[in-house]
Parts: C-alpha cells; sequence; structure tokens
C-alpha cells in the first residue's frame, strides 16, 4: 500500500473516533494518544477499525511499539507489504 | 387506564423536551420498549415503557417541553376492556417552555422523505391532523425550494417572482410579500423566505451550556446534602494485567477485554456483601439496591460528562460486560442512551486513570450513596514480607454517604475489592 494511501486510511479511522481532528495539527513524532486525547477504548476502537480496514492483527503486546503517528504508519506499512 | 409520566432521568434533570413518539394510540406496546425520545439537557434519550399496554393517547406533542413526572401518555392494561376515547384533556402542568417546533408534528416517513430531499422541515406547513407534516406536504415544499421548478410564478411585470406556497402562506400570515427577502434562483419568494419573515430567529440550543448547568445542579446537591467521607487503598495490580494480557494474547483485536471491565465485575461483586453501599437515598431514608446497575462516568469529546448504567453487573461475564461498555460508551457519545439507563445506577464507578492522575476521590450522584474510583495503573516500589519488588499498583478510592455507612464499612468494601482483583479469573 502507498505511504499517502495509508496515512490517508489511518487519519479517516482516528476521525471516526476523534472528529475534531485536523489533520495538519497532527505531529508524526510525538505521543498519538496525548495528542488526540484518546482513552483505552478510544484506542481499542481505533485498532479495531485499522483491523478492518487494513486486515492487519496488531497484538496486544505490540501496543508499547506504536506510540506516535509515525509509529503506527511503519508498523502498518511493514505489515500490509 | 395507567398513565405512562416522564421519568427522571438523573438527579440533574427536572424537565425534558418530547423530540418524537415512536407509537401511536392503539398499538401494542411491551415493557422495555421505545416509545418516546426525549431531548434532557445532557442527550436525547430513548425512553423505555415500564409496562406492557396498549396505547390509548398521546397528550404531549413533539416540540413540548414538560416537568418530569408530568404525564406524557396513557395506556390500557392487556386485558383491561378499552375504554371509550374520552376528549383530550390534559394532566400536565402547562408546558414549562414551548419551541418554536411546538406545532411542527411530522410523521416519520415525511421527516425521512425531508431529509431526503434536503428540505427543512421548519418551514413546511402541515396538511395532516392537527397540523401534522405529511409526506405530501414534504414533497409540495422541496417542489416549491427547487430551482428547476414550474411551480415558480412567472414574474408579473416588475414584481418578483413567488411561489404560489410562498404566496399563500404570506397571505395566512398577513405579510407583504414585497417586504420579504427573497432567497430563491431569480429573486423568487419561497416558502421558507416568508416564513423566515415571521419567525424569530431559531434559538441555537446549547447543548454544553445547558449541560454545564445540569452538572452544577446535581453536584451543588450533592456537596449540600450528602456528608461525603473519603477512603483509598493502593490495590496491587500484577496478578490482573498477567491475567489479562494472558487472555487478550488468545482474542482478536475486536474480542480483547480493558482493564475497566474487571474493574467493574470486581465492584459489583464487592458490593453483594456491602448492600449500604449501594442503592438510593430518597425522602430520609436508604433504598438498598437488589442489583448493582453500576453507573460508567464517561467523559464527552465535546465537554461534559455522562454515567450511564451497565446493569446488573455482578451476574455478567467479562465477555458480555466488555461488549456492553463498548456499546454504551458508543452511544453515550452519539447522544443516544436508553431512560433505563439513565435513571437507575445504583453507584457508580469512574476511572480518571487515563488522564494520568494517581487517584480520584469523587462526588457522588444523587440520589446515589457511593463512588467509587480507580487511578491510573503505576509501578510502585513494593514492600512485602520484608522484601522489596516493584509492583504495578491502582489506587482505588471510596466516596460514600456517611448517612448511611460508616468508615470501618467503607474501609471493609476497599479491602474486598483489592481481594477480588487478586484473583481475576474468578470474575
Amino acid at each position: 500500500m502507498k505511504e499517502e494511501e495509508l496515512r490517508a486510511t489511518v487519519i479517516a479511522t482516528l476521525k471516526t473516533i476523534a472528529p475534531e481532528v485536523e489533520e495538519g495539527d497532527l505531529h508524526t513524532d510525538k505521543p498519538l494518544r496525548n495528542q488526540v486525547d484518546l482513552d483505552s477504548m478510544d484506542w481499542l476502537n481505533f485498532l479495531i477499525g485499522l483491523h478492518e480496514k487494513l486486515k492487519v492483527d496488531i497484538p496486544e503486546t505490540d501496543y508499547a511499539k506504536l506510540v506516535t503517528l509515525g509509529d503506527v504508519l511503519a508498523y502498518l506499512q511493514a505489515k500490509t507489504k | 387506564m395507567i398513565e405512562f409520566k416522564l421519568p427522571s432521568l438523573g438527579a440533574d434533570m427536572d424537565q425534558g423536551t418530547l423530540l418524537e413518539w415512536k407509537v401511536s394510540p392503539g398499538d401494542t406496546v411491551k415493557k422495555g420498549q421505545v416509545v418516546a425520545v426525549v431531548d434532557t439537557s445532557k442527550a436525547a434519550v430513548d425512553v423505555e415503557i415500564w409496562v406492557d399496554g396498549v396505547v390509548r393517547e398521546l397528550l404531549v406533542h413533539p416540540g413540548e417541553t414538560v416537568p418530569t413526572g408530568a404525564v406524557l401518555a396513557t395506556l390500557d392494561g392487556i386485558g383491561e376492556a378499552p375504554s371509550t376515547p374520552e376528549p383530550a384533556t390534559r394532566k400536565t402542568a402547562p408546558p414549562a417552555a414551548k419551541g418554536v417546533t411546538a406545532a411542527h408534528r411530522i410523521s416519520p416517513a415525511a421527516r425521512k422523505h425531508a431529509e431526503e430531499r434536503g428540505v427543512d422541515i421548519e418551514h413546511i406547513t402541515g396538511s395532516g391532523p392537527d397540523g401534522g407534516v405529511t409526506v405530501e406536504d414534504v414533497e409540495r415544499a422541496a417542489k416549491a425550494a427547487s430551482p428547476t421548478s414550474t411551480a415558480l410564478a412567472t414574474a408579473d411585470g416588475p414584481r418578483r417572482p413567488v411561489t404560489p406556497a410562498a404566496r399563500k402562506r404570506a397571505c395566512e400570515l398577513n405579510v407583504d410579500i414585497e417586504t420579504v427577502a427573497a432567497s430563491g434562483p431569480g429573486g423568487a419568494v419561497l416558502l421558507e423566505d416568508v416564513e423566515r419573515a415571521v419567525a424569530p430567529p431559531a434559538p441555537v440550543k446549547d447543548r454544553l451550556g445547558e449541560m454545564r448547568r445540569a452538572i452544577a445542579a446535581a453536584m451543588s446537591r450533592s456537596k449540600r446534602e450528602i456528608p461525603h467521607y473519603y477512603l483509598a487503598e493502593m490495590v496491587p495490580m500484577k496478578a490482573a494485567l498477567d491475567w489479562l494480557a494472558a487472555v487478550n494474547a488468545g482474542k482478536p483485536v475486536t474480542e480483547r477485554l480493558l482493564m475497566a471491565v474487571v474493574q467493574l465485575k470486581a465492584v459489583a461483586l464487592a458490593l453483594k456483601k456491602f448492600p449500604e453501599m449501594n442503592g438510593f437515598f430518597r425522602d430520609n431514608a436508604f433504598q438498598p439496591a437488589a442489583a448493582a446497575h453500576l453507573g460508567v462516568a464517561i467523559s464527552l469529546r465535546q465537554g461534559g460528562l455522562i454515567a450511564p448504567a451497565i446493569h446488573d453487573v455482578g451476574d455478567k461475564p467479562l465477555e458480555q460486560l466488555m461488549r456492553e461498555l463498548t456499546d454504551l460508551v458508543r452511544r453515550a457519545r452519539a447522544g443516544s442512551l436508553r431512560s433505563s439507563e439513565m435513571s437507575d445506577p445504583t453507584l457508580t464507578v469512574t476511572n480518571l486513570g487515563e488522564q494520568g492522575v494517581a487517584a480520584v476521590y469523587g462526588v457522588i450522584y444523587p440520589p446515589q450513596v457511593a463512588l467509587v474510583g480507580f487511578g491510573r495503573i503505576v509501578e510502585q516500589a513494593w514492600a512485602d514480607k520484608g522484601a522489596l519488588s516493584v509492583m504495578p499498583a491502582v489506587t482505588a478510592s471510596l466516596a460514600a454517604d456517611h448517612r448511611v455507612s460508616d468508615g470501618h464499612r467503607g474501609a471493609l468494601l476497599l479491602a474486598e475489592l483489592r481481594e477480588l482483583l487478586q484473583q481475576p479469573e474468578k470474575l
């Protein structure tokens, strides 16, 4: 999947949880959950959304790797190759 | 005859605005069925009926605001002989406030049609019974508003085109059509232009302001009336975290459990031994509740919070509680809760650990008599049997009503909660 396409999918999924998010305001290199105020329910729903759209499985043990938006994009890029 | 009254959907509600009836006179309804949608300061709530019956008469119309306890409708019980229809006598106090939409009765089909055609129902003149808006009215309005409409009156000399519907309405309202600002194609005066000329500007509903006021009222009452006492206990969470990680490792992302669900179940089970923390304080007396319907404090993205209940938490497996919590959070944020969820939490649980605080000392939500709070799970230097280790732990707190219970019992409740969380596999 192309990088821009993946990014658009991730942002769209995020917006289903946090509709107020503006892509331009997101810092790729800062912790995502702090920027968007995602609690664990929101976070789980975000991952479920990604799972449904991209058909990737994200085990709980990998959560620690997914801190910034950049982390999420790199992780998904590797998984969808 | 049964009177169906507007239930109190929480201590911070003293009135509600009927948005929609989901039933009509003559309909048979079952206990628990959603019969109406009522707007409170916090959300639009699906109001359920508490009894089986047959709807006799709807006494309050959509758009009307009435106090809690007002009779919304009358029903005949099952087996009760349907009585001869009485003239519509209103047994309620006059509406506390009348919105501009009061006159707008609209059938569900017409509402749907209006949405499809992009027609604003506020500006449709109803031709149905009691001025109700029908599908035909919507269609007429849609045609009138359409730029390609052939209904536009031919320009008569220098005069602006006026749709027939607009002309008729202007006549009815005694409005000089020449003074109306036109918004139609070619400067045509549309029906909605006429309506706009006479209607006061529609008030913008300040949901956030209303919610703030509702929370202020309930919390002020709580602090004024309830002598709170506060206790806290550090609960080791290693067992629960390890167990949860093992359980979730074998589950797809769609079925994973959150620690919040484990904590809710533990609270519900602990309450079984402490009935004086679970129930309502009303009319100077405590009424214990038979089951633990736990209110879950949910913060809303646009601000404010709401604490609807998950019913019978103590009797449900964690998987089911997880599904119900997910559904509840989704519906709370979408503003689609049911009346039973709003009216009967027997104790509220709040979890502010997500925001990073170590502990929360809550304000009891009247008429409840206790609130359990969880902070963030943090690693602690943990001394146990002379040895030091690193232990993930959470501060569990209890705010309870001193009129009903004492600190000693509260301490025992927290100790029970701590013990239950050491054996998560039994939850």
